[in-house]
């Protein structure tokens, strides 16, 4: 990435994301809290909440699918603000997987993975299609690839929306819930793909409620409530010695069945 | 039964000439008069002798058709270059009169079936982006494009197409330059495209609001900008939603070309009306009329399946 005069902390011992004092409002309701969080190069960060807890929205506002209205948000080096050429430079360095996956039904699973790179990366379409199927073999479904989405099953369809965001080589991962959607059985395929990407050291900021996930691969576990952060440790520490009370009310909420 | 008396009134009983009413019976129908009339039918007032550049028109027209509505086409991308060229070879072939290659026809001969063909034609073709543009517009963040969108549909939907095309000949003017004529036809051209869209406009914003959120989404997220966004993810699925209603949208305004009489041409209708009060011919109105529905019937149904068999093609929720 060459650096430009709006780039900030490009260097790559600087955090890859650097949020402060954001705040962000529904209307009149007040969903993040001065939140202040700098996420490292290769870090992988899980954060948990209880719902309503604006995790979601935290996340989100890192590739400005949400915009926020006090506050710094430094993405790869670059400045969120209303200047979409920036907002673009974000989008396509940082990857997504929804909790919905939103596949898009009308194209196959391959022209799924290579339509963001044909279009705003404006790669050659067998290039791509290379590549695309690099990707799918990774997430394990490469005998897939001429089918439409309607035409998975719910695990399937979310290891294609990870390959998807991945054909875009993206320096960073945002995972938005995505085990939530799924029956139990399919819940261990996505999982084993985001274990096998962790381990490849990509940045990944992982909203979830799969605790054994988080204390099998994050570096750090973030624990929001009513909009703020609360509480973050490694996993170790904030499983086995938790310090707030709503922090500890949470997880014998998670933990107890 | 009534399908075998209509076949045995249609054919059977019938009388197929003659040179006037009184030639035929009062059992069967009377098709005597085809044979006199059916140039008229088709043609309007078109000159006789002229009728043939209709006739290359309309068969100049199928290829132009074709890269558009069959999928393994030899040659699409110069017969889709082909059809950007075709409504202006067919304008030249109907008006003629530019280069001297071909006499001039006024306009307001043009009339019969082909006149409902070329309206509902241009109609169809011009309809379909600019209801596109407008649902997007009505959806825009920008207020002055939502607002001219918002007040284009109300105000064009909100009102009958015949006032709209009395009013053309001083409603038009308004926004052309000064000394420029439009000719009739292309007035009802432009206003029943203006009504069509304003529909279309309306049957496609339903389209898009039933795509989800996540889909926008997605497409923002992988950094795809509002123009491919529409182009790539929501339109294909939208439009795929709307076709019933596009189709019902196209249906409607090719039947609305018989409006065309109330300023003055004869389109098939027209002249079908006019044949029904000629003394030689009076009282044949079920068969004219008959007669007439067929054309229309050919045209609206074709359309009808073409669609369903789209419709079936562009499902891909085979779970």
């Amino acid at each position: 990435m060459p650096s430009t005069e709006n780039q900030e902390n490009a260097n790559p011992n600087g955090p890859s994301i650097k949020i402060e004092g954001l705040n962000k409002w529904f209307g009149s309701f007040h969903v993040l809290r001065d939140i202040n969080l700098d996420v490292n190069h290769g870090e992988r960060i899980v954060v948990c909440g209880p719902s309503g807890s604006g995790k979601s929205t935290l996340i989100r506002c890192i590739n400005r699918l949400e915009e926020h209205q006090e506050g710094k948000i430094v993405v790869d080096g670059f400045h969120l603000t209303n200047d979409l050429k920036q907002i673009d430079a974000v989008r396509s360095e940082v990857g997504m997987v929804f909790q919905s996956f939103n596949l898009f039904p009308h194209l196959t699973v391959l022209e799924n993975c290579t339509l963001a790179p044909i279009w705003v990366r404006k790669q050659p379409k067998r290039e791509a299609e290379a590549a695309a199927m690099e990707y799918l073999e990774r997430v394990k479904i490469p005998e897939q690839a001429n089918k439409f989405p309607g035409q998975l099953s719910g695990g399937q369809q979310q290891r294609v929306a990870i390959a998807r965001s991945l054909c875009m080589k993206p320096k960073i991962m945002l995972f938005d819930e995505p085990t939530s959607a799924l029956d139990p059985e399919m819940i261990k395929e996505v999982l084993d793909v985001m274990v096998d990407l962790a381990e490849s050291g990509m940045t990944m900021l992982v909203v979830t409620h799969e605790m054994g996930f988080a204390s099998q691969v994050a570096d750090r576990v973030i624990f929001m409530d009513e909009g703020q952060i609360i509480e973050q440790n490694t996993p170790q520490e904030f499983f086995n010695n938790p310090q707030s009370d709503r922090t500890k009310l949470f997880l014998s909420q998670i933990l107890s069945h | 039964m009534a399908v075998p008396s209509l076949i045995e009134w249609a054919f059977i009983k019938a009388q197929l000439s003659g040179d006037d009413r009184f030639a035929c019976s009062e059992d069967g129908a009377c098709w005597a008069w085809l044979d006199q009339r059916i140039g008229q039918f088709l043609y309007g007032l078109y000159p006789a002798k002229e009728t043939w550049r209709i006739n290359i028109a309309f068969v100049l027209l199928f290829p132009a058709l074709a890269p558009w509505l069959i999928d393994n086409i030899p040659g699409k991308k110069w017969l889709r270059w082909y059809s950007i060229f075709y409504p202006f070879i067919a304008a030249w072939l109907l008006v003629g009169g530019w280069f001297g290659i071909i006499e001039g026809v006024t306009t307001n001969n043009l009339g019969g079936f082909a006149l409902n063909l070329t309206v509902g034609l241009a109609g169809i073709v011009l309809s379909l982006p600019i209801g596109i543009m407008l649902a997007l517009g009505r959806q825009s963040r920008l207020p002055l494009i939502r607002w001219f969108s918002v007040i284009f549909i109300e105000t064009v939907r909100g009102v009958p197409l015949i006032t709209l095309l009395f009013v053309s000949n001083i409603l038009l003017p308004i926004f052309l330059p000064p000394d420029v004529a439009l000719d009739a036809v292309i007035r009802v051209i432009i206003m029943v495209s203006a009504f069509a869209s304003a529909y279309m406009a309306e049957v496609i914003r339903g389209g898009l609001q039933a795509i989800p959120k996540g889909q926008y989404e997605a497409a923002s997220a992988m950094g795809l900008g509002y123009w491919q966004s529409m182009r790539l993810i929501i339109l294909p699925q939208a439009l795929k939603i709307s076709i019933p209603g596009i189709v019902n949208t196209f249906i409607g305004l090719f039947k609305d070309t018989t409006l065309v009489i109330v300023i003055g041409l004869f389109d098939i209708l027209g002249i079908a009306n006019a044949m029904v009060s000629n003394p030689d011919w009076l009282g044949l109105s079920s068969e004219t009329y008959v007669f007439v529905s067929l054309f229309f019937f050919a045209v609206c149904f074709s359309m009808s399946r073409y669609s369903m068999r789209l419709e079936r093609k562009l499902d891909t929720d085979k779970r």
